[in-house]
Formats: structure tokens, C-alpha cells, sequence
């Protein structure tokens, strides 16, 4: 049975860190995998911190990643990164937005997908899948700028290895 | 498994998409975190659903539609069931024709509520069936069951679930087909749904008859199961508990139990017989485990730090281990605000310079209490606002109770502050009151639904609209206002100033539309305006 890999994304309402646990979730769920997904609505509307949980692998329980468990931290907002700090395994990989360089996102409200693409490079799911998972979670108009952004955070990974 | 038909979906969609397939024909409710999605969802799928005023209404609509042999979804948040249990207590002894689930979604933790209540204890206490389920497969399954139940004993079933529930999402395989409502007929029953004391007596009967038949049907449930493992240990849980206890202690023997009221107490007997250590893992109050205790079964439960909250893996850990010492403190997130160019912010700043006593109510505008504002005194409960303020006014000395001013929102005022409005009419304190209503034309807490108020349905198509001064005016308030409040000019102050010293009841509605969906209004006013000139027009031709 598949260890079950665990990603918190972090950030603030309004930065997309829903839509980015959305996107992931269903890249997982397209690998065939088991996937849960937790998130926390209602006051994170209004600019507070928000948190989505995604956990995939052979089989998941708990949607909650437990506290000190995560293998992925995202953050969207350097000022989450402390205060989410501990929900990192020992040898975690914390994922910033230092890790792309805002000049080659197409628009700064990509940058939930940028390091989504970072991401992606650690994880075992095929470009193919994710690009599908993108494609059906934005509109037409908004999916070619997201792929973009997408590829600057997967290869930004690749050549920072 | 059949992957076309996999689903990733939150327990709240798969409650939806359940009730589209089971041919549920009406679904009511009010929005509420963590409900708000279901009712939503389901009239995305094609399904009839409307946003009723408030649970009450909502649930007495839905009592209508099972009388008349329909299967009916009423979804609530744990604190609307509050406002519905008038009738639930008594549908409990009328029972029904159709099917009425009706869903709490409890928030263990209060991610955006004001308590934590735990309305398991509302089936004891209203003598209904109740289903918990752990994730969305079993949302999804246990939808199709409650509905069998509720036509089997004629009972309204509580489907109750928790914000983990409602907005996690898990795999879903969904059923193939759906089934059509089927047609609603009426059928007298005088005596089965007229509630008159000489009628209730025998009814009363009837449900703890039900309530006996079911609890013997629960023994053998298959909506309870069990999950083998050593011996050494075993637990007793429910709702997501479970996902955190097979993570925690996978190698334990698990009583899930499914059907939570009433309890199948022969088959927990047994359990508890054949493990050496028993514990119940409950989120909140300690329903199952006093339950348990009261029939004479030896069970642990957790300790009292851990009713505070929501569960998780690392704290089913501490309860399993007994861990009694103080768990570490989560690092303090950003706090939620109100929108920068939010219209509030001119009412709480003119009500912070004048000193305003300010009874609050539910709604985005509840955030005036934190910095920089700091201009709400209290907040107890939806349309608590009109009713805490009017108390204030009636006893304080003069010059406080001059300042006393109510606040709520438009939604919330129609929910349940139209009532307090009649209070005020009726018991005027001696100075007169104050109620400001923030009209910003929509729910806007929950993630912006319509409301009476907004003349449009839950689908935002055009339909009757309650008008707000239209409404304080007939009820003989002289001082109704209208103003949008605009940064700058000081006309706010100005008028806020001149209601609290009129010594009169007055009204100030602050309308303008919520910001974040300002464009969306606009488009459904126009498209309204279109659809009341082609109106004009028809009626004009015939």
C-alpha cells in the first residue's frame, strides 16, 4: 500500500489557497489514488489565514494532516510561514513564493499554480495529469496564464536540484 | 471501481447529490457554515431548493412538503436547529408521510460560529432517529438510508454532521441512476397531524413506540460496523472521530457506530465484553460515552480538556495515552477584517466616536468588534441585536442608555430581527431606540446567498422582496432613513447623532451593496429591471 503523502497549503483569503488544494486534490485523484482534502471556509473569506490539508496515497483516514506530519508546506504569504512552521516533518520541504521569481508569472494571482508547479516536481504524478487538473479547474480564458505560471514553478525546481 | 464515476466531493456535495439521485423534491434551509453548500449544490444538480428566512420557516416548509408525501432536505448549522426545534419536537410526534432529513452541521472548534453546542443531544431530546456519517461516501450512502428510515417509521430523521465533514473532501461512487420525485398526494389524518392535547397524548406514545422499534432494528444495523483488530484495546466512535482513531490506533478493534440515536446498547454491550480496555472517542460533549455509562456498560472516556475543540490525530494520541499535560498552543493566524472599502467601516468608526453602547448581531459586521473599531458590546445570537438593545435601554440610567444602538445585518434582520422590531413598537424603552440595519443587499458571511430582502431566489432569479422601510414604516416607525454611508462627507454622524438624541424609535438602513460582489448585484438588478418591463409589457398587450 502507497505511504500517504501530506501537503498543507497556507496563505491568506483571497491568494487562491483553496482553488490550489482544488487542483491538487484532483491530480491525485486522476493518478488513481485515495485523496482526502480538508479546508476551513467561513471568516478566511474576509483576509484572514487560511489552510487547505490535501493527503493522498493507498488509503487515507484522517482528512487532517496531523501537526509536525506534513512532507510539503506551500506558503503563499511569507508572513504564514512561522505560524505554519510546525506542521512540517522533520526534513520537510518548505515551498515559498522565494522559490519562483515573481517578473516571469503572467500575473501575480497565479502564484498559487506557480508553486503548485513547484511542487509537482517532487510528487510522482505525470505533467499530462496536472494540466488536466488545471484545465478543469479554471475557465478557458484563465487556463493558458496558469500553465504558464504552472511550468515557470515546475522547472524552477528541476534546475534548483 | 468503476473510475468514471469516482468523485472527489465535500461531505456537503455528496449530501446534494445524494438527495438529486434519491428523488428528494423540495430542500429548504437557511445559510449557515458549514451548511451553507448543500442546499446550493443541489440546485446546481438540478434539484428544487430555496433559502427560507430562517430554520423555522424552513423547516416547517419541509414538514409540509412530507405531509403531503414528498421526500423533503431541510439543512441547517447546529445553532439554526435552535431556531427549528419548535417544530422538530412536535414533527417528531406527528411524524410524516414522505421523508424529511434534517441535516446539523455542527462546528466542534467554532471555526466560524459563536458556540460549539453538540446537537447529538437534540435526537434524545426530540425523540429522533439519527445518523452520523464519516466522510462524503458515507454522506452519499447515508442520505439513501435516513430516507428509507424516515419512510419506514414515519419519522423525521436528524443527519448530523460536523465541519469536518461538510467540507472535507473524500471519494465518492455515487449510485447509477437517480430516481424522479414521485408525485405528492394529500391524505387527512386529523389525528396524526393535529396536535391538540387529546391527539399529542396518543402520539407521544407512538414515537417512544418507533423510538423502541428502531433501537431494536439498530442492534442488527448494518450502518453500524465493526473493524477487527487485537483484543488489548478497543474503541467506540463516530463521525470523522473514526478517520483520527483508525489512523491513530490502526491496530485496535473499532465499534463504528453509524445510527447514533437511539443506540444499539446489546451490541456496544458485547463490543466492551470482548476488549480488555474500552475508550469512547467523541468529539464534544460526552454524548456517547454517558450514554453508554447509563446502561451499566464499563467504558473510559476522554478527559474534559479534550470536549473543547475539534479532534485530531494528535489529540486522539493524547486521549488515548491518558496524556493529560497542556497541548501546545497553535501559533496565532491573521484574523479576518472587515473589507477595506467596506460601508461598515463608517457606521462602527461613527459609532466608536460616539461613545455608541452597541448590541450586535451575526455577520461579517460582527468583525467591528475587532481593532480598529472595537465597536460592538455584544453578540449572542441571530437578531439578538434588536432584543439585547431594548433590554439595555429599558434599565440603564439615562445617559447610557441614550447610546444604546442595535446593529445587524439585512439578512440577519429578516432571519429573526423583524420579531425584535415589533418589540421595539410595542415596548418602547422611555428614550426611544436606535437600529441600524446594514443593508449590503445580500448574505454575505456565508458566501453571499440571497435572502428575502434581495428579492431574488436561491437561484437568483427575480421574486417577491421584502422592503426594508417599507416594513419598519407599516409596523409605525416614524424615523426610517436611508442613506449610503459615504467616507468623508460626515453625513452618517450627522444622522446617527440626530436619531439617538430624538428620543424616538428610529431606523437608519445604511444600504449599500457588499463590495466583493458589487458587479454580480448589478447584473442581477438589470436583468431584474428586464424581466419586470417584459412583464409590463405582456400585461400591457392583453
Amino acid at each position: 500500500m502507497t505511504k500517504v503523502t501530506n501537503i498543507v497549503v497556507a496563505g491568506l483569503g483571497g491568494q487562491g489557497v483553496l482553488k490550489g488544494t482544488d487542483i491538487l486534490a484532483e491530480v491525485a485523484l486522476l493518478a488513481g489514488y485515495d485523496v482526502k482534502k480538508s479546508e476551513i471556509k467561513g471568516m478566511s473569506q474576509r483576509g484572514g489565514s487560511v489552510t487547505g490539508d490535501v493527503r493522498f496515497g493507498g488509503q487515507v483516514f484522517s482528512p487532517m494532516v496531523p501537526s509536525g506530519e506534513a512532507d510539503f508546506l506551500l506558503v503563499l504569504e511569507p508572513t504564514q510561514v512561522e505560524p505554519q512552521r510546525h506542521m512540517l516533518r522533520p526534513g520537510g520541504v518548505l515551498i515559498t513564493p522565494d522559490a519562483v521569481s515573481a517578473d516571469q508569472l503572467p500575473h501575480k494571482k497565479t502564484l498559487n499554480v506557480a508553486l503548485l508547479g513547484a511542487l509537482s516536481a517532487h510528487l510522482p504524478m505525470a505533467e499530462e495529469q496536472w494540466l488536466v487538473s488545471l484545465r478543469s479547474g479554471f475557465a478557458e480564458t484563465f487556463f493558458e496564464g496558469n500553465r504558464k505560471a504552472f511550468l515557470v514553478g515546475r522547472v524552477s525546481q528541476k534546475t534548483s536540484k | 471501481m468503476n473510475e468514471s464515476n469516482r468523485l472527489l466531493l465535500s461531505g456537503d456535495e455528496a449530501i446534494a447529490l445524494a438527495a438529486r439521485h434519491a428523488g428528494v423534491a423540495l430542500g429548504a434551509g437557511y445559510p449557515g457554515t458549514p451548511s451553507t453548500e448543500i442546499l446550493e449544490h443541489f440546485s446546481e444538480l438540478g434539484g428544487h431548493a430555496q433559502w427560507s428566512p430562517n430554520e423555522k420557516v424552513a423547516l416547517e416548509v419541509t414538514i409540509g412538503a412530507a405531509f403531503g408525501g414528498a421526500r423533503a432536505l431541510c439543512t441547517m448549522k447546529h445553532v439554526g436547529l435552535n431556531v427549528a426545534s419548535d417544530p422538530l419536537f412536535t414533527a417528531a410526534y406527528t411524524g410524516v408521510t414522505g421523508a424529511l432529513i434534517v441535516v446539523s452541521a455542527d462546528d466542534p472548534g467554532m471555526a466560524s460560529s459563536q458556540n460549539e453546542q453538540d446537537n447529538r443531544r437534540y435526537a434524545v431530546a426530540a425523540g429522533v432517529p439519527m445518523l452520523e456519517p464519516s466522510d462524503s461516501q458515507e454522506a452519499y450512502d447515508f442520505m439513501f438510508a435516513a430516507i428509507e428510515m424516515s419512510e419506514r417509521w414515519k419519522i423525521p430523521v436528524l443527519f448530523r454532521v460536523t465541519t469536518r465533514v461538510c467540507h472535507s473532501y473524500t471519494v465518492v461512487q455515487s449510485r447509477a441512476s437517480s430516481e424522479a420525485p414521485r408525485p405528492a398526494s394529500f391524505e387527512r389524518d386529523i389525528r396524526g397531524r393535529v396536535m391538540i392535547p387529546a391527539y399529542a397524548r396518543p402520539a407521544h406514545r407512538r414515537l417512544r413506540q418507533k423510538l423502541a422499534e428502531m433501537q431494536e432494528w439498530n442492534e442488527t444495523s448494518p450502518l453500524n460496523r465493526i473493524v477487527e483488530g487485537g483484543a488489548s484495546l478497543g474503541i467506540i466512535t463516530s463521525g470523522i472521530s473514526f478517520m483520527h482513531v483508525r489512523e491513530t490506533a490502526p491496530e485496535a478493534r473499532v465499534l463504528k457506530l453509524g445510527f447514533t440515536h437511539p443506540l444499539p446498547m446489546k451490541k456496544i454491550a458485547q463490543f466492551v465484553k470482548g476488549v480488555a480496555r474500552c475508550v469512547v472517542i467523541e468529539e464534544g460533549d460526552p454524548y456517547l460515552v454517558d450514554a453508554i455509562r447509563a446502561a451499566g456498560i464499563p467504558v473510559e472516556g476522554k478527559p474534559d480538556m479534550y470536549r473543547f475543540g475539534e479532534l485530531d490525530v494528535p489529540r486522539v494520541r493524547r486521549i488515548l495515552n491518558n496524556d493529560l499535560s497542556p497541548e501546545p498552543a497553535k501559533p496565532p493566524g491573521k484574523p479576518p477584517q472587515l473589507c477595506d472599502a467596506c460601508q461598515y467601516r463608517i457606521v462602527f468608526e461613527s459609532l466608536r466616536k460616539q461613545d455608541c453602547i452597541v448590541a450586535g448581531d451575526i455577520g461579517c459586521y460582527t468583525l467591528g468588534v475587532l481593532q480598529p473599531f472595537e465597536a460592538i458590546d455584544s453578540c449572542v445570537c441571530m437578531g439578538a441585536s434588536v432584543g439585547v438593545g431594548l433590554g439595555l435601554r429599558h434599565v440603564l440610567p439615562p445617559d447610557q442608555a441614550r447610546r444604546v444602538v442595535s446593529v445587524i445585518g439585512d439578512s440577519t434582520f429578516v432571519h429573526s430581527g423583524i420579531s425584535g422590531l415589533v418589540e421595539m413598537v410595542y415596548n418602547p424603552p422611555p428614550n426611544g431606540h436606535v437600529l441600524i440595519i446594514l443593508d449590503n443587499s445580500t448574505t454575505a458571511m456565508t458566501g453571499h446567498q440571497e435572502h428575502p430582502g434581495t428579492g431574488r431566489t436561491l437561484d437568483h432569479e427575480p421574486t417577491g422582496k421584502v422592503v426594508l422601510e417599507g416594513l419598519a414604516r407599516s409596523l409605525g416607525i416614524r424615523r426610517v432613513h436611508v442613506i449610503e454611508p459615504q467616507v468623508g462627507t460626515g453625513e452618517f454622524d450627522r444622522l446617527l447623532t440626530d436619531c439617538l438624541e430624538s428620543n424616538e424609535l428610529s431606523v437608519i438602513i445604511a444600504r449599500r451593496p457588499c463590495i466583493l460582489i458589487a458587479k454580480q448585484l448589478k447584473q442581477y438588478e438589470e436583468q431584474r429591471c428586464e424581466c419586470d418591463a417584459a412583464t409590463a409589457a405582456s400585461a400591457q398587450a392583453t
